[in-house]
């Protein structure tokens, strides 16, 4: 049986992955895409938050057999050549401090100014409450959003998850 | 990315190979030269300094890096000295390695302070031999140069010249003598006391693999290791045929350890407790093979804690004012408390609580009969080099530890048990294994923050002072000796010396639950607690709490004269005073609101 997935605009073939695997172990131990990160595996801490199509989602709670013909964006995706505003905001406010929560705080930010380019500090909040941080760097997370928030609405060439590639021949 | 591809980059990160002037310092604190010819094995680079001749200027963090920015503060304490432009600055973790770096680890907030003269003397060093190296070039007196932003400049002339440019040459100097070192003054900083961004930033941002989580070697299987719910139980039996046959599964064998309750050691520690290993080609496959694992436990030696039982012992034990033992008194606490106007009584308790630092813990082992190489994450690397080798029965130099970031640590990675698991694992199988422990695994044999029971009552003299203040401490104790760890009363609380009628004791109650730092151990409870209650004795008093602390700190001391350690009361009353000056204490609020104050006094440092 097949299975493709699309992955940061690029199809991998996963067939010799069991289906029921959390895309979370699929991308760490067999993709090489260690970004996502593995904090509680039952959704509680928002480390392993990538991009399902365009929404967060969390990776240890997404089976692989489920995402056929589905694209999934990952921290490793989200700034090509250059940083993603997001990113480039978090590395302004010097937002880290272990940093192992980072990459799921800025799949989750990054997609609520997708969708919001202006949140208020309501919409920030709901929108990064499934991420948690056990520094605490919460308050620089909300700040490094509202810059980057600036820079989209500046016109900055803000990143759009690429359509998924249509495959030419899937077999069953 | 591939696994080699990802591991060849973190060698790349920690190991860079580089040409020019390359400095290390001694255990001794002695600065020497070390060699690092172009085809040098990587791991036998040990610079804290080497300057390419491409002008990147690469530093050598020697203390691990879990979170607290120590890969940032102590590199930029040598650029200081050295005036590189921090720009040119690329930092890496150095090697873990006793006998150039001195103690490395991450703990009591020490860091900084601990390294602070050394990385000086370093970054001097070097500065100085790169003068020595211009002056001989520009055929100028050293006393007419300068330095700044990684170049050497001739202030008469305005010549100037690189410090890539003059590496080579300053590698061929002999080394200057200590004593002629001119360290600058703080007025004279370019970089310290600055905001300077967290050196990993940009990497941490893009997701680019840093941490003891990330790493993986060729040829690498996974592991967990499951351990008795009920601690220190051991297992008798186990479906290892069941779980052998389990799809991705590739070994399942029982580790038969030490039985019964541990306790928190450090530098001596090797303890593998008993449990079943689960090896598969990834670390799903061994998780879902846990899930199938059936284990018939012995508990005869497994500690029988009830958490709600020792909460209610230490209840119990609180309503005497004085514990079993006596720590320390002095005038007559019995007395003062009848005649102080004002008195005061309240018990403040706290429960385990787990470090919960965000990355689960793991460790890369790749043992085989002549050598084993270890990737991890701990706060205390120098204790596993000390360590690793007996335990493997191979000699030191067989035995590489490799510094990995972590992510977080709490007090959590100063014990390694997670790196000997996985190093007995790895053995046993003869292939390269990462252990990889879930969070349930972390939340369960966690070195939780030990619980502590305050029973504090004090009284106020018709005076408005302090005259009587009498702590009885509850803590847990494994073997009715001693407390635990992080439960011990440790003398020179505030404000035990500032008081005539003192009397603090401490109750053991047994608690076999193993404990450990957990940030500033004791502290974390008692800083609340004293203050908490200190504040409610004054308010009964009828006080100000500014006054009534500035008043209780009394006359200017310092209690153990040039020891940082030690309460300096004239600092004390200053950041009080301090605080309270930037939020106008005293000012009117509107109902229902109202300013609080703390002070407290730990790892050096006064805080309000």
């Amino acid at each position: 049986m097949t299975l493709n997935l699309t992955i940061n605009s690029e199809v991998h073939d996963l067939s010799h992955i069991d289906p029921d695997m959390p895309l979370l172990w699929a991308l760490r131990d067999h993709l090489g895409l260690v970004g996502t990160k593995y904090g509680c595996g039952i959704a509680q801490c928002g480390a392993c938050t990538v991009w399902l199509d365009d929404e967060p989602a969390r990776a240890c709670q997404l089976l692989v057999g489920q995402l056929e013909g589905r694209s999934i964006t990952t921290v490793e995706g989200l700034g090509a050549d250059t940083l993603h505003p997001v990113q480039q905001a978090w590395v302004d406010h010097d937002v880290a401090q272990c940093g192992y929560c980072q990459a799921g705080q800025i799949m989750s930010a990054a997609a609520l100014l997708a969708r919001n380019p202006s949140p208020s500090d309501e919409d920030i909040d709901a929108a990064m409450a499934g991420n948690i941080c056990r520094c605490g760097t919460y308050v620089r997370i909300r700040k490094a959003i509202r810059a980057a928030s600036e820079t989209v609405g500046a016109g900055v060439a803000f990143y759009e998850p690429a359509e998924a590639p249509v495959l030419e021949e899937v077999s069953s | 990315m591939s696994a080699s591809e990802i591991c060849a980059t973190l060698k790349r990160r920690q190991f860079l190979q580089a040409s020019g002037l390359s400095l290390a310092l001694t255990a001794g604190g002695r600065v020497v030269k070390v060699m690092a010819a172009s085809d040098a094995e990587p791991s036998t680079l040990s610079a804290y300094i080497s300057i390419g001749q491409g002008g990147v200027i690469t530093i050598g963090a020697p203390n691990p890096e879990v979170g607290q920015g120590v890969n940032t503060s102590l590199p930029m304490i040598i650029a200081e000295e050295l005036d590189a432009a921090w720009s040119d600055v690329k930092v890496v973790s150095a090697p873990v390695d006793a006998s150039r770096f001195g103690a490395q680890f991450a703990g009591g907030s020490l860091s900084v302070p601990m390294r602070w003269d050394e990385l000086r003397r370093v970054g001097a060093t070097a500065r100085a031999m790169l003068l020595h190296s211009a002056s001989k070039k520009l055929g100028v007196p050293v006393a007419e140069l300068s330095t700044q932003d990684s170049r050497v400049t001739h202030n008469v002339s305005g010549r100037s010249l690189t410090y890539a440019e003059l590496a080579l040459g300053a590698s061929e100097l002999p080394l200057p003598d200590t004593d002629d070192l001119v360290l600058k003054r703080a007025g004279q900083y370019r970089l310290l006391g600055k905001r300077i961004t967290n050196a990993s930033a940009p990497a941490i941002a893009k997701g680019e693999p840093l941490f003891g989580i990330d790493v993986q070697v060729p040829g690498m299987v996974h592991a967990c290791f499951v351990k008795c719910p009920q601690i220190g139980g051991a297992p008798v039996a186990a479906n290892l045929e069941e779980i052998k046959s389990q799809r991705g599964v590739l070994d399942a064998f029982i580790i038969e350890g030490e039985a019964g309750p541990y306790t928190f050691d450090i530098r001596n520690s090797t303890r593998v407790s008993p449990g079943v290993a689960i090896v598969a080609r990834d670390t799903w496959s061994a998780l879902r093979a846990r899930k199938a694992l059936k284990v018939e436990w012995d508990t005869s030696l497994a500690s029988n804690d009830d958490s709600e039982q020792i909460a209610a012992a230490a209840r119990a034990a609180a309503k005497r004012a004085k514990g079993t033992e006596i720590v320390r008194s002095s005038g007559d606490v019995t007395a003062a408390m009848v005649e102080a106007g004002t008195t005061a009584n309240a018990y403040y308790s706290a429960d385990f609580i787990s470090h919960a630092q965000l990355e689960p813990q793991s460790c890369v082992a790749s043992v085989t009969d002549q050598s084993a190489e270890v990737w991890t994450s701990s706060q205390t690397p120098s204790a596993v080099e000390q360590l690793l080798p007996a335990f493997l029965s191979l000699p030191p130099q067989a035995v590489t530890i490799h510094s990995v970031r972590g992510g977080g640590g709490f007090g959590r990675r100063l014990s390694n048990e997670y790196i000997f698991e996985a190093a007995r694992i790895s053995k046993r199988i003869g292939k390269p294994v990462k252990l990889q422990w879930s969070r349930e695994d972390d939340m369960a044999f966690d070195y939780f923050r030990s619980p502590l029971y305050l029973n504090m009552e004090g009284g106020v003299s018709q005076q408005g002072r302090l005259v009587a203040w009498q702590h009885h401490v509850i803590s847990g104790s494994a073997d009715g000796q001693k407390a635990n760890y992080g439960a011990n009363y440790r003398g020179q609380n505030f404000p035990d010396d500032l008081v005539p009628n003192v009397e603090i004791s401490q109750t053991l109650i047994t608690s076999k639950t193993p404990t450990g730092a957990w940030r500033a151990p004791f502290s974390n409870v008692y800083a609340f607690a004293e203050q908490s209650f200190l504040c409610e004795l004054a308010a009964a008093a009828g006080r100000d709490y500014r006054d009534f602390l500035i008043e209780l700190l009394g006359d200017d001391r310092w209690f153990k004269e040039g020891d940082r350690n030690a309460l300096n009361t004239a600092r004390a009353k200053a950041v009080i005073s301090a605080a309270c000056e930037s939020a106008n204490w005293g000012r009117d609020l509107p109902p229902g609101r109202g300013l609080g104050l703390a002070f407290f006094f730990s790892h050096a440092g006064h805080v309000a």
